[in-house]
């Protein structure tokens, strides 16, 4: 009798979350599907709630992940590779694993205190989108760091002890056997770790404070704005027409999210056969 | 002529060896300066704050109005904002999330794991500012149903919330602490006649609870750095209060106000976000540093 009911409690617990998953999702589509038309896409923010898109944010977003993608991809495996492969057991590479770790558990907006007083002012990059997307390869290099050691250090030693028992150097073992075998779960990692990118609004926020933003960034020094920055500003307003459209936001960011997500659960799948 | 050519080959891997080892170090080396940086570029925009406002006044001062004529910079408010939140959010995280964990651990099939799990992660993985809607004009308005004097910015709404984000993070800690919980124990509870909920009760969880102390102190560090949902839904009001129906304003929520604005470089509100931001830091590196340890030393002890 007791322990059924425990068994219930426990269940529930488990159900809370389940649930407030669900009733955020509909909440979120109820509020905000009705401005979810063809405009929304191509108009620039407004004054006028009705005739806001997302346009300059989403371009934006695009930009700086682009630009995220390109910076942390080759450190972020290089380091990796660094420590799973050539790095020898001392006390330097104790340092960088403890750094690592201790670097993912930093608060985002610290990251963007880095930003605003060093790529802002220090190297005069101002509030670029390249301002922005250092900041973001420091914040989520930690990620990718962690998930590409831990695709490499899935690969079976026999495959590795094979080609340094026929003379391979450390280089020719890594670029031959070990990315080759671990590039799928890399790959799953490095699109988990942007679509954490994708969603981060506090680092952005310090940088580039808040703007009204209508034009398409062009190249790398331009000022720009990205989707959730842009969900939050509709947010803080006090109208409910405003709130309504960061909803519909909220949608396109939710589903760009949920591709990012599907596509890395495919290229992980994949790799298991 | 061919030892030439092949020793020369092997000179030319040896130097490809010694570049791409240097470079792939190089890499490594970035995080280094990148922690180096964060402390420093923290540490040196302070200085100037604190030659101005004293450490006294920082650390004790009741007041905190940077914003307004007379300027006060008493940090308490906002520690006291910060971790009325975050106490909050913990909690909250705790009880659904260690709950979750006995579930998942104890009870559950293997297939519904399998199923829950990942539906579960989803949680962790939603962006902030959505999460900061989600209370502002979802779980604000129910409080206000049944408090209906509670203003629309207070510290419970953005509290539960984040909670709901972190249950994950506390069920998957605690649930790893179940598991190391050697089954040996079980089976001789079980032999006695235990039921299950008092295997989990008085076996698992005393054996667990270091690891679950751990999550606690780690769900709290995750919290005290939230961003997005205390800056829309807590409000900006530095206020000195454990009553959860207030508006405060947390230390994150203080940066980010002061950054929206246009603060003029070198100004002391300029600086202190900096000052603000390196007591953060201390603060949240301490708790993560424990909160390792502690799990370090519980996955030793059934080894």
């Amino acid at each position: 009798m007791k322990d059924k009911f425990f068994n219930l409690i426990f269940l529930l617990a488990v159900m809370v979350g389940l649930i407030s998953l669900m009733v955020l999702f509909i909440d979120i589509i109820s509020d905000g599907y009705k401005y979810l038309t063809w405009d929304f896409f191509t108009n620039y923010a407004s004054r006028k709630a009705e005739k806001s898109g997302i346009l300059a944010p989403l371009a934006g977003t695009l930009w700086l992940i682009s630009m995220t993608a390109i910076l942390t991809i080759p450190i972020g495996i290089s380091t990796a590779l660094y420590l799973e492969e050539f790095a020898t057991d001392n006390w330097f590479t104790k340092l960088i694993k403890l750094n690592v770790s201790n670097l993912a558990g930093v608060p985002s907006i610290i990251y963007g205190l880095l930003g605003l007083a060093f790529f802002s002012y220090t190297l005069s990059l101002g509030k670029s989108l390249l301002a922005g997307a250092l900041t973001m390869t420091l914040l989520v290099l930690p990620i990718v760091i962690i998930a590409s050691q831990e695709a490499i250090r899935t690969i079976q030693p026999s495959l590795k002890d094979a080609a340094y028992a026929l003379g391979a150097t450390k280089w020719e073992v890594s670029k031959n056997v070990i990315l080759p075998h671990s590039i799928g779960g890399i790959m799953s990692g490095i699109i988990l770790a942007m679509s954490r990118a994708v969603g981060e609004t506090a680092p952005i926020l310090i940088i580039s404070s808040l703007v009204f933003i209508t034009t398409v960034p062009s190249g790398p020094m331009d000022r720009f704005t990205i989707l959730p920055l842009q969900i939050y500003t509709w947010a803080a307003f006090p109208q409910d027409e405003f709130r309504a459209i960061a909803s519909t936001g909220i949608i396109v960011l939710l589903c760009i999210l949920i591709s990012m997500n599907s596509i890395a659960i495919f290229i992980r799948l994949k790799n298991q056969d | 002529m061919q030892n030439s050519d092949t020793s020369r080959k092997l000179t030319r891997r040896k130097t490809e060896e010694f570049i791409i080892i240097n470079l792939l170090r190089l890499s490594g080396l970035i995080s280094i300066i990148t922690t180096v940086g964060i402390i420093s570029i923290l540490g040196v925009n302070s200085i100037p704050f604190f030659s101005e406002v004293g450490f006294k006044e920082f650390f004790t001062g009741l007041k905190w109005t940077p914003l307004f004529i007379p300027q006060n910079f008493g940090i308490l408010p906002l520690v006291n904002g910060t971790f009325l939140v975050a106490f909050i959010a913990a909690s909250t995280a705790l009880v659904f999330g260690l709950g979750s964990a006995f579930y998942l651990s104890e009870y559950a099939s293997r297939k519904f794991r399998k199923i829950v799990k990942p539906f579960l992660e989803i949680l962790a993985g939603i962006p902030t500012v959505v999460y900061g809607y989600f209370a502002l004009t979802f779980v604000t308005p129910i409080i206000q149903f049944f408090f209906p004097e509670t203003i629309i910015f207070n510290a419970l709404s953005a509290g539960i919330v984040m909670g709901i984000m972190i249950i994950p993070m506390v069920s998957t800690l605690s649930e790893d602490a179940m598991n190391a919980v050697p089954n040996s124990l079980r089976e001789a509870a079980y032999a006695v006649g235990a039921k299950r909920y008092q295997v989990a009760l008085r076996v698992v969880f005393p054996s667990a609870i270091s690891g679950i102390v751990a999550s606690f102190i780690l769900a709290i560090s995750r919290a005290i750095g939230e961003t997005m949902i205390v800056s829309l839904a807590a409000g900006g009001k530095p206020a000195l209060t454990i009553n959860p129906l207030d508006a405060i304003q947390t230390m994150t929520a203080y940066i980010v106000t002061v950054s929206q604005g246009e603060t003029q470089q070198g100004s002391v509100e300029y600086n202190s976000i900096f000052a603000v931001g390196l007591l953060l830091f201390f603060l949240t590196f301490l708790m993560n540093i424990i909160g390792r340890l502690i799990v370090t030393k519980y996955a030793q002890q059934y080894d």
